[in-house]
């Protein structure tokens, strides 16, 4: 190890370093909402992103953000909002949620001010669908609240918010890796170690606040619906600051991802008046949720498509998927309305979903959990017996967990959460800046732990590759930790993790050039997923109840009792502690726990 | 299956070479992007961008046995073989099948790509009939891979001064869009000899988008919101 110091120790003196009012880790929507609502207000923004930012995963978002703005049918927040507290199976802070919900039309607003090319009704207003979850009238009839750009809303959102970013001249630093952020002994947060991927060149960028909107971390599994970057860098940078990440256990598996392969269906595919048969042609839902049907939440949806799988009612040669049917609607609706899904059905299927039905089944698809936060975006950590912020730390979106989303969340909700949070985050960072005028003194020794973290790819010889350990790693979280779980299975996966973890130590890289060098890239990345793994598993196995996403087999009810709480995995010891759920709104009553029908 | 990949490493190579890789038992039916990643597994030096894989974040754009597209979706079962791959033309190679791509994205901000409204804002949504909002089809979908720039002639020659097809279909979004409110300083910055009149309707960028857009189109009828405008 004794050279790797030295090197870790001589990047030091060489380090290139740049200084902002405020660093944002992350080009995705909530990354590039936040950014846009502090430009705007003439900080001097650094976003840090991986890849060009319109190739952030929100590009890939297709049904819409749900917001009342009852252009279609009734619908006010306040509906909005049962539904998400509902489809959280409770476990949402229902302030969060309150504050979401009353933003949303606002902000849908502004969004087609700022250029969004949403669909339109015959009379110029948003056009709205139908997706799961949503109802009129706390649980009655089906709403119809989920504004759309066809089913390419994530693109839509993105590729604006990223123009009028450029309008309001944000420094970007396109594909610069963070790699850890850098901490004073106080806790306040001073900025990150980041790595250019084009030069190999490392950047100590030094900001009065950092906000992380890095995304989800969907590579932990297999088969899933995510973009091979989304590897929970920012969720892994907290744990190793020391901070815990919460309700790492609940992961969304979504109902329709095309059968082994994982690319996403949009729910809006239902929401138009598709729906899914088993092998018999039989519209199966009814029996799992008489009233919603299809467009019950995704946990509902997806826990039923397995159990017909289970039990020998699957589609195709090998009874291993049911199928979404979309014929009945007509080629000009289907191709209308969907026209993305399509594209990709006719790409990777070679049909047209218009007249043949596509293979589905539940993918890994979102992560519920990630960094708490309170609902300006401010990172939260126990204190004593309640929780602080932690000085100069934000987190935005799929990365962060206010918690608006609890155990499931509901389709069109984190296109609204990103904008949402993205926006708030921004306001209070401002706030944060008129107090805090300076940078606070950064000491070199707070770098060396980022330092030796990339030193240690410096090393050569022999040793398991990354893509390799990768794979692994994803088997096993789908084997172990998928939509039905146990406490047997469970064991078995935290034993099969900690395995990995150790060979992860002995991993080598063959390529030790520095220009665009994507091998260690995914090394970095394989080191974050590998944390996540761990505090999934380990919250998994805790929590013996079934709620939302997290389905035991061993503890099939809800256990308001023992379990209405949040989940918090520290790193150090793999330690679990909890906080209660903030049942509170800000100012309507609250939604109390009950039977969960749909 | 056999592919030969163009590859360039600045620390090693003096210049590029092609290398060969024969994979096995590879489904035909998979995509190239599948098939790279296979090889990147067994040598990890070999450097290209990817990530959505199904076609919507316009990472892996490269030059497939002659043409531009997105590995991702251009499945193998079309491709004749050796599957020859090289970085997409007419930019600086960073790294094997990595560009530069500093000068698109340059002509991209350029167009000054996003709405401009000077009247204020009204505090619901702005109106727009479904056939204002039809006008944005085939354009706002475009994502920014670069396919269709460096495959244009016109590009390769002037590529500090033409804005290429993907800037243009750009520029046309927001002209095409009934909020928008500045297209005679739209029309006006695309005057001249070279931003936009060095387009001579080559056609290679409808030949190659992936997304099966027209940027010849939109370029043709800036020419014509040029003509209207000024009589």
């Amino acid at each position: 190890m004794g050279d790797i110091d030295s090197i870790a120790s001589s990047n030091l003196v060489t380090l290139a370093r740049r200084k902002f009012d405020t660093l944002v880790i992350g080009a995705g929507g909530g990354g590039l909402r936040a950014a846009l609502q502090l430009s705007q207000a003439d900080a001097n923004v650094a976003v840090v992103s991986k890849v060009f930012p319109t190739r952030s995963h929100t590009v890939a978002a297709q049904g819409g953000m749900n917001a009342a703005l009852a252009n279609v049918l009734p619908d006010n927040w306040h509906w909005h909002m049962y539904d998400t507290v509902k489809g959280s199976d409770y476990l949402g802070d229902q302030d969060a949620i309150e504050y979401m919900c009353r933003a949303a039309s606002h902000l849908v607003v502004e969004l087609e001010h700022a250029g969004v090319p949403f669909t339109r009704l015959e009379d110029g207003r948003i056009y709205q669908r139908a997706f799961g979850g949503q109802s009129q009238n706390f649980g009655g009839e089906q709403a119809v609240r989920t504004c759309a750009a066809a089913d390419r809303t994530g693109h839509a959102i993105l590729h604006t918010l990223y123009q009028q970013n450029i309008r309001a001249k944000t420094h970007f630093f396109d594909e610069h890796f963070a790699v850890d952020l850098i901490l004073d002994d106080d806790g306040y947060v001073l900025g990150a170690l980041t790595l250019e991927i084009e030069t190999g060149e490392l950047l100590l960028i030094e900001a009065k606040t950092t906000l992380l909107a890095t995304g989800g971390a969907g590579q932990l599994f297999r088969t899933n619906t995510n973009a091979h970057i989304n590897t929970g860098d920012g969720l892994a940078m907290v744990l190793r600051a020391g901070l815990p990440i919460q309700d790492m256990e609940f992961f969304q598996f979504h109902p329709t991802g095309i059968a082994g392969k994982g690319m996403l269906i949009t729910e809006g595919a239902r929401g138009e008046g598709g729906y899914l048969i088993n092998k018999d042609g039989e519209r199966f839902m009814a029996r799992y949720a008489p009233k919603a049907k299809d467009l019950a939440s995704r946990d509902v949806v997806s826990r039923a498509i397995a159990v017909e799988v289970r039990d020998g009612r699957g589609c195709g040669a090998n009874g291993d998927h049911v199928f979404l049917k979309l014929d009945h609607l007509g080629a000009e609706t289907v191709h209308k309305r969907l026209p993305g899904i399509c594209d990709m059905v006719t790409t990777f299927l070679g049909i047209d979903p218009a007249v043949e039905h596509i293979p589905v089944y539940p993918t890994a698809h979102y992560t519920m959990g990630g960094i708490p936060t309170d609902r300006d975006g401010r990172v939260v950590a126990p204190v004593n017996s309640g929780e602080e912020p932690v000085p100069g730390l934000y987190a935005v979106g799929e990365c962060a967990c206010v918690s608006v989303h609890g155990a499931n969340r509901l389709g069109g909700n984190s296109l609204l959460d990103i904008v949402v949070f993205g926006r708030a985050a921004g306001n209070d960072i401002n706030e944060f800046l008129t107090a805090n005028r300076y940078h606070r003194p950064l000491n070199d020794a707070s770098v060396e732990q980022a330092l030796t973290r990339l030193a240690r790819w410096d090393r050569t010889g022999d040793g398991e590759s990354v893509s390799q350990l990768r794979d692994e790693l994803q088997s096993t979280m789908e084997t172990y930790c998928g939509v039905f779980r146990s406490d047997e299975v469970l064991k078995e996966g935290v034993d099969e993790v900690l395995a990995l973890e150790k060979r992860l130590e002995g991993a080598v890289l063959q390529d030790h050039s520095k220009t665009f060098n994507t091998a260690r890239i995914e090394a970095l990345e394989l080191e974050n997923l590998m944390e996540l793994a761990i505090a999934t598993v380990c919250s998994a196995l805790e929590r013996r109840e079934s709620r939302g996403a997290h389905s035991r087999i061993d503890f099939t009810e809800r256990d308001d009792v023992h379990w209405l709480k949040h989940s918090l995995f520290f790193k150090e010891d793999r330690r679990l502690d909890y906080k209660p759920v903030r049942m509170k709104p800000l100012s309507v009553e609250s939604f109390p726990p009950k039977e969960r029908v749909y | 299956m056999h592919f030969r990949i163009y590859r360039f490493n600045p620390e090693t190579d003096r210049e590029p070479y092609m290398q060969e890789y024969t994979i096995d038992d590879l489904d035909p039916s998979l995509m190239l992007r599948d098939a790279l990643l296979h090889i990147k597994a067994q040598d990890e030096t070999l450097s290209f961008r990817h990530s959505c894989g199904e076609g919507v974040c316009g990472s892996d754009g490269m030059n497939i046995n002659g043409r531009n597209g997105l590995a991702c979706v251009t499945s193998l079962s079309s491709l004749s073989e050796p599957i020859e791959i090289r970085p997409m033309p007419g930019l600086p190679v960073v790294r094997d099948l990595v560009v530069d791509m500093s000068q698109f994205f340059h002509h991209y901000r350029a167009v000054k790509p996003y709405l401009i409204v000077h009247d204020p804002v009204p505090e619901v949504e702005f109106r727009q009939t479904p056939e204002e909002r039809d006008k944005l089809d085939g354009l706002y979908e475009c994502i920014l891979c670069g396919c269709c720039t460096t495959s244009c002639p016109s590009f390769w020659w002037n590529p500090d001064r033409f804005r290429g097809p993907a800037a243009l279909l750009q520029a046309y979004r927001f002209l095409a869009d009934s909020r928008d409110q500045a297209t005679e300083q739209r029309l006006n910055e695309l005057d001249g000899p070279y931003r936009l009149f060095r387009c001579h309707t080559i056609m290679s960028c409808v030949d190659v988008c992936p997304k099966g857009l027209n940027p010849t189109r939109a370029i043709h009828n800036i020419k014509k919101l040029m003509v209207k405008n000024s009589i």
